[in-house]
């Protein structure tokens, strides 16, 4: 009698989770589509690209002050939000010096306006990024249509393998409730801002390039910089590289970065 | 079996808590909560339907932003074509609220009475064209 | 079984009680953490992991150190490890316990989790370290409990569980390779970026467990009727000897390699940790006691009198106990990340809400190894009468 209620048990135990199993499944799979007319399209002013890249003509700067337009366009329109509280911080492109950006590059003795010279960076949305091989749940991906290495906000769990894995620094973690280093009339109500517990990053700009338009620091940069596809031969990111001598930041790693400086 | 006092007494709490919120409306008569009435702002009277028929946005809008932020996020499209052939850029923001910019008096609502609480507005701008809430 | 642990002296009331009083803090501690975010941590853009994650490295250690006496009894009928192995394998279930709760109080998301394994990635490493965790929880949960069941119903354990026990043995190991394999694979952590990191882990964690084993089996027999073993703790003492050996050696390797070849990107992170770099220095004496307390562990536990007098013993697994934590907890954490990738200087140090926090979680992990422990010793002190 014992083990045949024993018995009963354990398949009634199998049963259970087996019928549980189908709806639960159900639920998790992703949307079905919304019927057979329904379609999905870049816009008509979409700007394409196989790879994005950017050239920074590091030349065209003498002081942090020229910086600032091109930090100020990009914080300003994907409401970066402002902290004291230097462990806070979050940025999406900033000024630094040559040591600092190319650590690996830096000579004893340099030419003093080098030394001298601001220096722009942000995430290279690198062909080989370490940052997406870490990625437990691909909300930081390398985009198949255009190259970005692109942010999924509502997939991030805020573990934050991704920022040990950037070997440039390039991400932000929201350590705190973004609103608050926000002031509510500057906030530009065409772009979402962040919550609490997720990183960001550049992304450069794929909402504009949608619309046609130039990232935002390329645009505040009057030419300084450069924006195109990397692939595309006759582009001008193309031009630029054949005709100028550029370096990348750490370029032995092997992560490809597609951010390249005139120096 | 000296238990079964404690079993019945015990048998008693666990339903009078159990059945509670029906005993609470029949002392105090209170009718069931009135299906919320969500107001459409002028814009969206003039458009007459939504970015889907009525009906599909009231049962599967929740399914449909879904779709939409996976193709904006991770595919890089950013424009819906219905089977009208109209077209509208997939955004929260510029496009749902753009036009039901009255999110207190329509989408408020049916959350409210759903008691279903969506972090969307957290981050995607609630009032993009500036109102004040 | 668990009606064993409900049956205890006032003292052992009294500990249950604190337990939960510090864990209810915890809780509380917590949160506030959910409410405001991580930024109640000292957590930094460039110090983007810190005491949460070195903690759950420093308990993955500890959980798999309970292979040392699993390996030997089952591999190599090593039969006086008998005794103890379920002490070895309930200590593996608090620890794996305490390290999943630190993975979980460190996201900046906890709701979204699931995500791990609802998108599964494949060539993450951290897909791999939630699943082999969980792995390893789940056979240590059915193995010990099967095997203790048998012991008290005074019959061998069930057939099936053999190929369990077997497999707990590469899943040991493989928890602490995968979570070095976290660190290891970063091509701009160069303080990480080193294939002796897993070994390292693995000898750590094999100095650290058998330690704590030590220290918790002579609690045993002197709180109650159980007597792990005279033998048995010396086993351990030996394993200890030799895994912390291990260790300081591989240390001393990577000192060779970096300081050998000179070259900054490496030595920079060494620097910091034990001389100061650009003037910081905060953790320059946390580490060279933690190399002090290894070398007097080595010491006490190599020499066979001390090693064999098991005050002198006790006292060698609490220094090597706290040698091992500040240099896999703080050591290891702050090395990587500082200086930053652009080579700045910005130090780290937890803030009270997250030591509160973390106290939090390692009371839970004693409240579940205080009721496994009550439970195997119930079970071998009603056996043994």
């Amino acid at each position: 009698m014992k083990s045949s209620r024993r018995r009963f048990m354990k398949l009634a135990g199998i049963a259970a989770l087996g019928l549980g199993a189908q709806p639960v499944i159900k639920a998790i799979a992703p949307a079905s589509e919304n019927g057979p007319q329904t379609q999905f399209s870049q816009g008509p002013n979409a700007l394409t690209a196989r790879q994005w890249a950017m050239v920074i003509d590091t030349r065209r700067f003498k002081t942090a002050h020229d910086l600032e337009p091109m930090i100020e366009a990009c914080h300003k329109t994907h409401n970066v939000p402002h902290f004291e509280d230097k462990n806070h911080e979050i940025k999406w492109i900033w000024e630094t010096h040559f040591h600092n950006a190319f650590p690996d590059s830096a000579n004893r003795f340099t030419s003093e306006e080098t030394e001298h010279r601001p220096y722009l960076v942000l995430c290279n949305h690198c062909e080989n990024p370490p940052c997406v091989r870490a990625c437990p749940t691909k909300a930081t991906f390398k985009r198949e249509s255009d190259g970005v290495v692109m942010m999924d906000m509502h997939r991030c769990i805020g573990c934050r393998f991704c920022m040990a894995a950037c070997p440039y620094g390039s991400r932000s973690f929201n350590f705190v409730e973004p609103l608050k280093g926000l002031v509510e009339k500057e906030i530009n109500l065409k772009y979402p801002r962040r919550m609490k517990g997720v990183v960001e990053k550049c992304t450069f700009c794929v909402e504009r390039l949608a619309e046609g338009q130039m990232p935002a620091c390329v645009e505040a940069s009057g030419g300084a910089i450069v924006f195109g596809d990397l692939s595309d031969p006759e582009s001008e990111v193309r031009q630029v590289l054949r005709e100028n001598f550029t370096i990348r930041r750490k370029q032995s790693l092997g992560t490809e970065p597609c951010v390249y400086y005139i120096v | 079996m000296n238990d079964k006092k404690w079993i019945v007494l015990g048998l008693v709490i666990f339903l009078a808590l159990f059945l509670s919120p029906f005993l609470y409306n029949l002392v105090t008569g209170a009718k069931a909560a009135a299906m919320p009435e969500v107001v459409l702002t002028e814009q969206a009277k003039a458009a007459k339907q939504c970015v889907m028929p009525t009906e599909f946005m009231r049962t599967e809008h929740m399914q449909l932003l879904d779709e939409w932020r996976l193709k904006v996020v991770r595919s890089g499209l950013r424009d819906f074509t219905n089977a009208e052939g109209k077209t509208f850029n997939m955004s929260l923001s510029n496009t749902c609220m753009d036009c039901h910019s009255n999110k207190a008096d329509f989408c408020d609502r049916c959350h409210n009475y759903a008691s279903v609480n969506p972090y969307c507005w957290d981050c995607h701008i609630e009032n993009p064209q500036g109102e004040k809430k | 079984m668990l009606e064993l642990a409900l049956k205890g002296s006032k003292s052992y009331w009294i500990w249950m009680v604190a337990l939960l009083g510090v864990i209810g803090a915890g809780f509380v501690l917590y949160l506030g953490q959910l409410q405001i975010g991580l930024g109640i941590t000292g957590m930094s853009r460039d110090v983007s992991w810190g005491f949460y994650i070195a903690n759950f490295t420093y308990l993955v250690g500890v959980a798999a150190g309970g292979v040392m006496v699993v390996l030997p009894y089952y591999l190599h009928d090593y039969k006086a490890y008998g005794k103890v192995t379920i002490l070895g394998e309930f200590l593996a279930i608090a620890a794996l316990i305490m390290c999943l709760l630190f993975i979980l109080v460190d996201l900046g998301q906890p709701m979204r989790g699931l995500n791990v394994f609802l998108y599964p990635t494949l060539n993450s490493v951290l897909f791999y370290d939630a699943l082999v965790l969980n792995g390893y929880l789940l056979i240590n949960l059915v193995v010990g409990w099967n095997v203790l069941e048998a012991e008290r119903n005074g019959v061998h354990y069930q057939k099936w569980l053999k190929p369990i026990i077997y497999l707990s043995i590469p899943f040991a190991v493989s928890i602490h390779t995968v979570t070095a394999f976290l660190y290891s694979g970063l091509p701009g952590r160069g303080f990480w970026l080193t294939a002796i990191l897993a070994p390292r882990f693995l000898s750590s964690a094999f100095a650290a467990g058998p330690a704590l084993l030590v220290l918790l089996c002579l609690f045993i027999r002197k709180t109650t009727k159980f007597d792990p073993g005279k033998e048995q703790i010396q086993s351990l003492g030996l394993t200890v000897a030799y895994a912390i050996c291990i260790n300081v050696f591989f240390f001393l390797c990577e000192i060779f390699v970096v300081f050998y070849s000179q070259m900054p990107e490496h030595m920079d992170h060494f620097k910091y940790l034990f001389f100061g770099l650009h003037g910081h220095g905060a953790l320059v004496p946390w580490m060279w006691s933690s190399m002090a307390l290894m070398v007097i562990g080595i010491i006490l536990t190599v020499n066979p009198i001390t090693r064999k007098n098991e005050t002198t013993l006790a006292v060698a697994c609490v220094v090597i106990i706290a040698g091992t934590w500040i240099d896999k907890g703080l050591g290891m954490i702050s090395g990587g990340f500082v200086p930053n990738p652009l080579h700045e200087v910005n130090e780290y140090a937890p803030t009270l809400p997250e030591i509160g926090i973390t106290v939090g979680i390692y009371a839970i992990g004693a409240l579940v190894l205080t009721v496994l422990y009550k439970m195997a010793v119930g079970v071998k002190e009603e056996v043994r009468g």
